[in-house]
């Protein structure tokens, strides 16, 4: 052996270290990156989706008010695609051959291997028209899918819509959602998305290199049945909802009427609303885009985010918690000469009564009675105590609901605002007292609430002490579950006994000669109310109106509030006092069903309420220019599609024009 | 006494290689059944037309003449090897006139309904010339005489198959590069062709002034060091001269000399490019089908890659595909475990040969191997380029295997011989 005989290890050493690199590859691609394994299983495996049926939606009757309609999507496998008769295939779909090519060449641009939509949500029409001549064309198929139908046209922003989901909801969902679902985006679609989208089927076919399907994937062990969404019942009585939305027709504002019992919500009007029917199918998009682009923002949720002074319906709040703490008791007057002085701030009163008692001064809605009452809370631990006082005041009303959401079952509620100590001390440093937040008294200036919010106090004086979080579905599923925290009664600390003195002046405002409300009276029903006039700091004053009916064992409690149409008592106090007397006799009757016509041909839109159109110009022609076409946007925005238009309860094409150049109420007629 | 005899050369003969040999081709046998397996057809019982069919015959053969082969006397290959040498090279070119062209090579010359493989048996035929003329020149490589002989005798094979083109096997043939390094060839031969190679791939990644720019510090900075040592530093020069040259060269053969498939495998290889549904297909699909076995694979006949055909060749050139994706990164390792231990064992068993020429053809053997193992795999996990060559033993087909044993048990007859004088 010479020297050379080293090599060998050169040699077998080169060997182990190839080797070594070999397997340290392999160990990388089998074992470390699971990359290989999910192409291997994207290879072979290609899933035929089954898209459940989303759960429908009950009113408080049992009648649907939310269902589905079957309709198909032409999907289409370009790699699959023989050459065929463009023109009878876009004449089965009505639409061009030129749409024909676009969307197959854009099929083929996602995917030539893939199933890929062609043309989305075709009608049962066009379906049976296709399926007679689908054998003429390889490479497409249908897929079932269903789309939300509302019978009633009521009601768009609570139930919200459905759309299929973007890139986004995808990736937040992580996982769960695939390209093509759909998805609630907004009002209780969206809030009980999880419960009403139900789960999406598979069907797992093994595909070889050539891509002929090899039959199903272990037996279909790993294939699932598509199980529909549930079903829920809601609180909402559909008539009423329904009436409401005719009684608010042109009108900017909201109803809310709550079921005090049990805290479901009978009726959450939206005014001006929009027929949800309007986002389904293809035409969603374009639809949105004029909801979103109109002036009147019906996209706005306004009972649930319109952000409102309570005005004069705050008055029997300040009234329970004056006797409450012992400041007042149902027997104190307070003298009122028409005004009441804050310092040297005058807050006006409409009436000018004298001594006035708590029972006529809640049915008169007297100012001059509250305010004494809060200067009497605020001031009852001597002048040095009044921020300590205010903050207790202050927690007292919030536990009636203000100042923080309610956590209604639909989204993107709004709190209000109700401020707390700190916040004068901010802007008035130690030198405020209750003189310099009076207006809070008579519900005005720095408080503002949401007219669930409203509503929901107004069921706390119905229950007399308590209420259940507001909501719009009472039962989920076949077993009806219920939400613990719904059948929770939560009180506001005032003793029941504090009620019944304000329920007699609020019977007052609806029943006796005196009150603010009285010709709203229900024939053969104790209405019990409050108006309410809210100062409008950007034009005419709001209407309100809140109450429940009847005063023993009350069903309903209601909250109104028609924006810039003035007096609490000349529409928000009837529209309510027709909700009532439907939601409790099933009718409006006598000439009192007269007044329902009437109300319903009211026009109150207010000229321009179309906040994003302030644009500071300095040139005054560019000014022009842009007044111009912001009113000719408006028009063309409330003149939707003619086909459009037929099926729209709310949105009728107004005669914007009047409402524009006169902006008065027709109450002039009267 | 022929009897006795016999008896004698079989006790001699390593039987562990032939272990080794028979468990790789075992492997071969139940992997390409794996890889062309139809649930359908397999219900009809053993199909000896098909692929798997063939491949058991193959075996059976490959058997009897591997033990036939050791029935030879061994002198007879030193004897022959010009005369079996010479006529490798005779098919070689026939095969260039005859030959059937199979996947754009004319590599095989059809023989009835059986397809011989030239390439492969110049294989043997190569390293036998090779020992022959080691073993009766005792060369040592320190002339240029000697290495331009060598030289001839590995590349005239070679130059033949690059005509086909069959670029894969030709290549194989720098395996004789470690035989003669064995045997006394400088190991700079061996640097020089790593850094070629290295070079070769930098001058794709890397911009060709930086490499410049490298080769010249680098040469700067060992002048440097070696300052006092005239030689040295002239050597320096002239390397790092011919190594920039050679950057130029390579730019140049890469466009003129390299077929368009060629070029587009190499760049696929660095990366450079990708192309999932066409010249990439075969490497991505044998990549996701071996990964997908994971750890311990999917199981036999269960490979989803193998069974529905995503990997082309699968029982041929990318048989590891369905090793990895059936029996996983074990499997894998079984098998290149085995390689290796062969591998050693034929470098161990070359190194206790008394006589040069057994052990020249012992690490031919080995090497040859090798070149073929480290290629293949390496091209179904995407580390080299696609080269299209079989994994010994255990690929689909009849030339492959028979050449790797008529390759194998010559060297187990020599090695059952070693006390003899040959």
């Amino acid at each position: 052996m010479d020297q050379l005989f080293n090599r060998k290890y050169i040699v077998q050493g080169l060997f182990i270290v190839i080797a070594i690199i070999l397997l340290a590859k392999l160990f990388y691609i089998q074992i470390i990156s699971d990359k290989a394994f999910l192409s291997a299983e994207s290879n072979v495996l290609k899933k035929k989706y089954k898209y459940p049926a989303r759960g429908a939606i009950l009113d408080r009757n049992g009648k649907v008010i939310v269902q589905n309609e079957p309709v198909y999507d032409l999907m289409v496998i370009p790699n699959e695609v023989k050459p065929f008769d463009t023109l009878s295939l876009a004449t089965a779909l009505d639409i061009t051959t030129d749409d024909v090519r676009k969307n197959l060449r854009k099929a083929r641009a996602k995917s030539n291997y893939q199933s890929t939509p062609f043309v989305k949500q075709i009608s049962v029409q066009s379906y049976a028209r296709l399926q007679e001549i689908m054998y003429r064309f390889p490479g497409f198929s249908t897929q079932d899918r269903t789309i939300r139908h509302y019978p009633d046209s009521v009601a768009g922003q609570l139930f919200g819509y459905v759309k299929e989901v973007s890139n986004d909801d995808i990736e937040k969902s992580e996982g769960y959602y695939k390209p093509g679902d759909y998805k609630g985006k907004s009002g209780l679609e969206r809030s009980y998305e999880e419960v009403l989208r139900g789960e999406r089927g598979v069907i797992n076919t093994v595909y070889d290199a050539k891509n002929t399907p090899q039959g199903s994937y272990a037996n279909g062990k790993y294939d699932i049945n598509a199980v529909s969404g549930e079903r829920l019942i809601s609180g909402i009585d559909i008539r009423i909802q329904k009436l409401g939305e005719e009684l608010m027709l042109n009108k900017v504002g909201a109803i809310v009427a709550i079921e005090p019992a049990t805290g479901e919500i009978l009726a959450m009007i939206s005014s001006p609303g929009y027929d949800p029917n309007l986002l389904v199918g293809r035409d969603q998009g374009n639809n949105y885009m004029n909801l979103i682009g109109n002036p009147y923002r019906p996209s706005l949720v306004r009972p649930i985010q319109g952000s409102y002074p309570p005005g004069s319906s705050f008055k029997p709040i300040d009234a329970l918690i004056g006797l409450q703490e012992g400041v007042i008791d149902p027997n104190t007057t307070f003298n009122c000469p028409g005004y009441y002085m804050a310092g040297n701030h005058k807050v006006k009163c409409e009436h000018v009564d004298g001594n006035i008692s708590m029972r006529k001064g809640i049915a008169r809605s007297c100012n001059t009675y509250f305010c004494h009452v809060f200067q009497n809370l605020i001031t009852r631990n001597g002048m040095k105590n009044q921020r300590q006082t205010y903050q207790d005041w202050r927690d007292k009303v919030a536990k009636f609901g203000f100042g923080s959401k309610l956590d209604v079952d639909i989204p993107f509620e709004r709190p209000g605002y109700f401020y707390n100590a700190d916040h004068y001390d901010k802007v008035y440093g130690k030198r405020w007292g209750y003189t310099t937040v009076i207006s809070q008294a008579i519900g005005q200036g720095e408080i503002t609430a949401t007219p669930l919010q409203i509503a929901n106090a107004m069921a706390i004086i119905a229950n007399r002490g308590y209420y259940l979080k507001p909501h719009l579905i009472k039962a989920i599923g076949d077993k009806n579950q219920v939400k613990k925290e719904y059948i929770k009664k939560n009180y506001v600390g005032i003793d029941a006994k504090h009620f019944e003195p304000v329920i007699d002046g609020m019977q007052d405002a609806v029943n006796s000669g005196w009150g603010t409300a009285v010709l709203s009276r229900i024939p053969n029903i104790i209405m019990c109310g409050k108006t309410g006039t809210v100062q409008n700091p950007h034009g005419k004053n709001h209407s309100v109106f809140i109450g429940f009916a009847p005063r023993d064992n009350p069903k309903i409690a209601i909250a109104v509030i028609v924006e810039n149409a003035g007096y609490g008592s000349i529409y928000a106090a009837p529209i309510a006092s027709y909700m009532v007397e439907k939601y409790i006799t099933g009718q409006v009757t006598g000439s009192r069903a007269a007044g329902v016509e009437w109300m319903k041909k009211q026009n109150l839109l207010p000229a321009i309420i179309d906040k994003t159109k302030k644009v500071k110009l300095t040139k005054t022609d560019s000014l022009n220019i842009k007044k111009t076409d912001s009113i000719k946007r408006i028009k063309d925005s409330l003149i939707l599609k003619p086909g459009i238009t037929s099926k729209s309860v709310v949105l009728k094409p107004i005669q914007s024009k009047p409402a524009l150049v006169n902006n008065k109420p027709e109450t002039n007629q009267k | 006494m022929i009897q006795q005899q016999g008896n004698r050369f079989f006790f001699n003969v390593d039987w562990i290689t032939v272990l080794i040999y028979i468990a790789l081709c075992s492997i071969g046998f139940i992997n390409i059944y794996a890889s062309i397996y139809n649930p359908d057809k397999a219900a009809a019982g053993f199909d000896f037309g098909s692929s798997y069919g063939k491949q058991l015959i193959y075996v059976i053969t490959g058997l009897i003449l591997g033990l036939s082969i050791l029935l030879f006397d061994g002198r007879l290959f030193n004897v022959f090897a010009p005369f079996i040498y010479g006529i490798t090279l005779i098919l070689l070119v026939i095969v260039l006139f005859v030959g059937r062209n199979v996947g754009g090579n004319q590599a095989w010359i059809p023989l009835g309904s059986f397809r011989l493989q030239p390439s492969e048996f110049a294989k043997f035929g190569t390293a036998l010339l090779l020992a022959r003329y080691v073993s009766t020149f005792n060369p040592k490589f320190r002339d240029i005489k000697s290495i331009f002989i060598a030289a001839i005798i590995v590349l005239a094979p070679l130059m033949l198959i690059m005509l086909q083109p069959d670029t894969g096997s030709a290549l194989v043939f720098l395996a004789f590069m470690f035989p003669m390094y064995r045997e006394g060839l400088s190991g700079y031969f061996l640097l020089i062709f790593l850094g070629m190679i290295v070079l070769f791939i930098a001058d794709f990644l890397v911009p060709t002034y930086i490499l410049i720019l490298i080769l010249v510090t680098v040469g700067g900075l060992f002048i440097y060091a070696n300052k006092r040592k005239q030689k040295i530093i002239i050597s320096t020069v002239l390397v790092t001269l011919v190594a920039v040259g050679y950057l130029f060269l390579v730019k140049i053969a890469y466009t003129k000399v390299l077929e368009p498939h060629q070029r587009t495998r190499i760049e696929l290889m660095l990366g450079l490019k990708t192309d999932n549904k066409g010249a990439g297909y075969n490497v991505i699909q044998s990549q996701i089908a071996i990964g997908s076995g994971q750890a311990t694979g999917r199981g036999f006949l269960q490979g989803t890659q193998t069974k529905y055909g995503y990997v082309p060749e699968q029982s041929t050139d990318f048989i590891f595909s369905t090793i990895g994706e059936e029996w996983g990164f074990a499997g894998c390792t079984v098998v290149i475990g085995l390689y290796i231990f062969l591998l050693l064992r034929l470098i161990n068993l070359a190194e206790r040969q008394r006589s040069t020429f057994s052990r020249v053809y012992g690490y031919s053997v080995a090497c040859i191997l090798f070149f073929h193992v480290f290629i293949n795999i390496g091209m179904t996990i995407g580390i080299i380029p696609v080269i299209g060559i079989p994994l010994p033993l255990i690929s689909y087909g009849g030339s492959s295997l028979w050449s790797f044993t008529i390759l194998l048990f010559i060297f187990l007859k020599l090695d059952s011989n070693r006390m003899g004088f040959i």
